[in-house]
């Protein structure tokens, strides 16, 4: 099995999740394209610890979904906050720091 | 017939293949599908079905601890925590036409414009490199020794970072 196909994969997946955040309004769905991004790099992870045969790569992995864990804890915190201050989650409409 | 077939199966190790590329057009369908669909609550049972295909392309990496992780914490947690995110922010169910901006090419443009600079990268930096042929399963027992050997210190540290920040969520989301 080829390197670059595991790598392609990974990177098409990041475009994806890239596309969801640049275009979505609703907040929890940015959020699921996040988690789409972070996925992708785990695959890379793990496809370069199996190429070099190093373990380090599915540690490396394993410490990337814990900070996923705990992004989208304090993600969601503040997406309820909005929703509790403006009765909203409409990305666009949360400009109050815009110059 | 089996006597030609046999020799083939035993040289090349196509089945992976045949799992890897199945389970890569069925994820990517799926994530196009999650980015697309009007429906929040469709978006997120797309999403289930990615993180169900990375954990089988772990599996195919001999990665087992990562799958079973990526199982219980992505499909079992953080996606159950997304639905909860849907039903306390009432979005509409079933459908709902106010979810994307109106100028979606841009965002398309820069997708597609990132996947060719990767994608061109990848290609000059790896080529065909092929994954070792006897490469061995990646035991969980080898992990366990590596994060509380060798990685004991940013394990301590994603320990408390996880617990800071779920405090800071229950705080940030308490009501007063």
């Amino acid at each position: 099995m080829w390197l670059n196909q595991f790598l392609f994969f990974a990177a098409v997946l990041f475009s994806i999740g890239v596309y969801g955040v640049l275009t979505r309004k609703n907040a929890v769905l940015v959020l699921m394209s996040i988690e789409l991004i972070l996925n992708s790099v785990n695959i890379n992870l793990v496809a370069f610890g199996a190429y070099n045969q190093d373990i380090a790569g599915q540690v490396f992995a394993l410490f990337i979904i814990a900070v996923a864990a705990a992004e989208v804890g304090v993600g969601l915190a503040i997406v309820l906050l909005i929703y509790r201050n403006r009765r909203s989650i409409d990305v666009s409409e949360a400009d109050l720091l815009k110059g | 017939m089996i006597a030609v077939v046999a020799p083939l199966i035993a040289t090349t190790s196509w089945a992976p293949n045949i799992f890897f590329w199945t389970i890569a057009v069925v994820a990517t369908a799926a994530a196009l599908k999650m980015v697309t669909t009007d429906n929040v609550v469709h978006a997120a049972l797309y999403l289930l079905i990615v993180l169900a295909a990375v954990a089988a392309v772990y599996v195919i990496l001999g990665a087992e601890f990562a799958a079973a992780t990526q199982v219980m914490v992505y499909i079992g947690a953080i996606l159950v925590l997304l639905l909860f995110g849907v039903m306390l922010t009432r979005a509409r169910i079933g459908g709902d036409d106010d979810l994307n901006y109106p100028q979606r090419w841009i965002g398309a443009l820069v997708a597609t414009a990132l996947f060719a600079v990767m994608g061109y990268s990848l290609w000059e930096a790896f080529g065909d490199d092929q994954l070792p042929d006897d490469r061995v399963v990646q035991r969980t027992s080898d992990v366990a020794d590596s994060i509380f050997g060798s990685y004991i210190v940013p394990f301590e540290a994603i320990s408390v970072l996880l617990l800071a920040a779920l405090i800071g969520a229950v705080v940030v989301a308490r009501k007063d």
